[in-house]
């Protein structure tokens, strides 16, 4: 589960744009596998937090509609190069990772 | 494409060592949030999706709140949509895709000093009305896109 | 005396326009040309990027994905494997030396040596089995990830197929140059059809792209391929595509690494020479 995320997070000014690319199936649990007719489980993250120089900038509540290998960036002010930043996730099987890096 | 984006590649690679050490599955204590909003997220209409995340249905239509998203998809299972509110005191944002199953894709809580500006891939199930719903001031606007979903020609 | 022979062969070139003893090059500035002329507004280098050098509509979906293309998640795989040391305690990168000043762009070649066209694939399992590792699949997983390092990392350099001066190397290219314009299955098309003739036109809901600098974004991250499947995850080499087209046509696929697909390798990532390698790259 380690290094499902990869980030890019950078300044402009005091603004700072984050954008994180996260390795994961986002499975709805509504298809069926081809060959045995059986559903598919779900397995999707529900719950993203990112933080920054210990403030959460961001949290999120996502469904299974949120496409296979998610991508999502936002943007936050207050931001200097070399703050911290930090995403974590939870999916609904309490599968979870994190990531902490620097801001460019 | 430049040869910058080899760096590129090996400083995230640095980065992603360090982020495997110091996540090892663990979230901090800030980090536990407010239960998954199951209600909202298996909500089968917008309404019942809006007040579950949003705390209502009530929305009023806003140029402010500029939503981008593809006219025809290339994609249901990709489509790019970015949602940027200019109204002042913007705290919360959710998207929402009318016609998919349960509408509901996601809902974001901003920090203080964090922008009304997200950017993200839904699925989409068929043609349908993608709305992005915000929370400024305690109330809600909305603004909404038609996104085309096609089969495609070439499959393969 | 040699003006006359060339206004000759000039009026013979232009009254025999498939002639089969066309060389390579005159092929391609043919192939060039036409393009060109298909499409004025794109720039000559962007046919690269298929059918977003000709749809505006589409590009700009593809330029959100290009802000965070999802195929890194797949270079990152290819590097970590091309790393990583044989039991024998070699590497990829005693087979592939030059690997970050760019080798994507001399795939493929004619190997006189063998009388085979060796593609990129070919040459990682070829690494593979050499060094008493068991060779990766053709058409995905392992061989893309491997493949799509090595494309990034050689992102910018142009492409630069050959076609010595072999008797056998012709054969293979015109093997391949026949595959690309001749009719099969039921629906009796050609891939020259859709790509060539047709490129630019709709089929359903698809644009279809021009086959000028089609193999260049090789391998690639198909949405289709990653959504459609739940083990897949999106990535596919040239050979999978390939026999993917052939479906569509209901003729038979050949298998990947076949010759009849090295052929066509070979003869189309020729048409694409002088263009920037961009693999792998995000399509739908």
């Amino acid at each position: 589960m380690a290094k499902s995320i990869k980030l890019r997070a950078k300044t402009k000014g005091d603004v700072a744009t984050v954008k994180a690319l996260i390795s994961h199936p986002m499975e709805t649990g509504l298809r069926k596998d081809k060959k045995s007719g059986k559903p598919i489980p779900a397995e999707f993250i529900q719950e993203i937090v990112c933080e920054s120089a210990g403030k959460t900038v961001l949290s999120a509540q996502w469904g299974s509609a949120i496409s296979k290998n998610p991508f999502f960036s936002f943007r936050f002010s207050g931001a200097k190069s070399g703050d911290s930043i930090k995403i974590s996730w939870v999916d609904n099987k309490g599968n979870s990772d994190s990531l902490e890096s620097k801001i460019k | 494409m430049n040869h910058n984006r080899r760096v590129l590649l090996k400083g995230s690679l640095a980065a992603g060592a360090v982020g495997a050490a110091v996540g090892a599955g663990l979230l901090t204590p800030k980090a536990v949030m407010a239960a998954w909003a199951k209600d909202a997220f298996e909500a089968k209409e917008v309404n019942a999706a809006m007040t579950g995340s949003m705390g209502s249905a009530e929305a009023s239509a806003s140029d402010k709140i500029k939503l981008k998203a593809p006219d025809i998809a290339e994609n249901g299972a990709v489509v790019p949509i970015t949602v940027t509110s200019s109204i002042d005191g913007t705290t919360h944002m959710s998207i929402l895709v009318a016609e998919n199953n349960t509408p509901l894709t996601s809902t974001y809580e901003l920090g203080p000093t964090t922008e009304a500006y997200i950017s993200t891939r839904v699925k989409m199930g068929k043609t349908s009305d993608v709305i992005a719903v915000v929370k400024a001031g305690g109330k809600l606007y909305s603004a909404k896109k038609e996104v085309k979903v096609t089969i495609g020609g070439c499959g393969g | 005396m040699n003006k006359i022979a060339n206004v000759l062969t000039t009026a013979l070139l232009v009254v025999t326009p498939f002639a089969a003893q066309a060389t390579p090059d005159e092929d391609l500035k043919e192939f060039r040309e036409y393009f060109y002329k298909k499409f004025p507004d794109t720039p000559k280098n962007d046919f690269i990027n298929g059918v977003y050098s000709i749809d505006p509509a589409s590009r700009e979906q593809w330029e959100a994905f290009e802000e965070f293309p999802s195929y890194e998640i797949f270079v990152d795989k290819g590097e970590e494997l091309f790393n990583q040391k044989f039991a024998n305690g070699k590497g990829f990168a005693d087979c592939f030396p030059n690997y970050k000043k760019g080798i994507r762009q001399n795939y493929p070649y004619f190997d006189t040596g063998s009388d085979k066209v060796v593609t990129l694939e070919g040459a990682i399992n070829k690494c593979l089995t050499d060094n008493g590792e068991k060779a990766y699949k053709w058409k995905t997983g392992n061989i893309t990830y491997v493949s799509a390092y090595l494309a990034y990392m050689s992102r910018g350099s142009k492409f630069n197929i050959k076609v010595p001066n072999d008797a056998k190397a012709m054969a293979a290219y015109n093997r391949g140059r026949q595959h690309f314009y001749a009719k099969r299955g039921q629906l009796n098309m050609a891939c020259a059809d859709c790509h060539y003739h047709y490129a630019g036109s709709k089929i359903r809901a698809d644009i279809l792209s021009p086959a000028l600098g089609q193999p260049t974004g090789f391998p690639v991250y198909r949405n289709k391929w990653a959504s459609a499947s739940v083990k897949g995850d999106g990535m596919g080499s040239l050979h999978r595509r390939y026999g993917g087209c052939n479906k569509q046509v209901r003729a038979k696929p050949f298998k990947p690494q076949s010759d009849e697909y090295k052929a066509l390798e070979y003869f189309h990532t020729y048409m694409s020479n002088g263009l920037e390698v961009n693999g792998p790259s995000q399509r739908k």
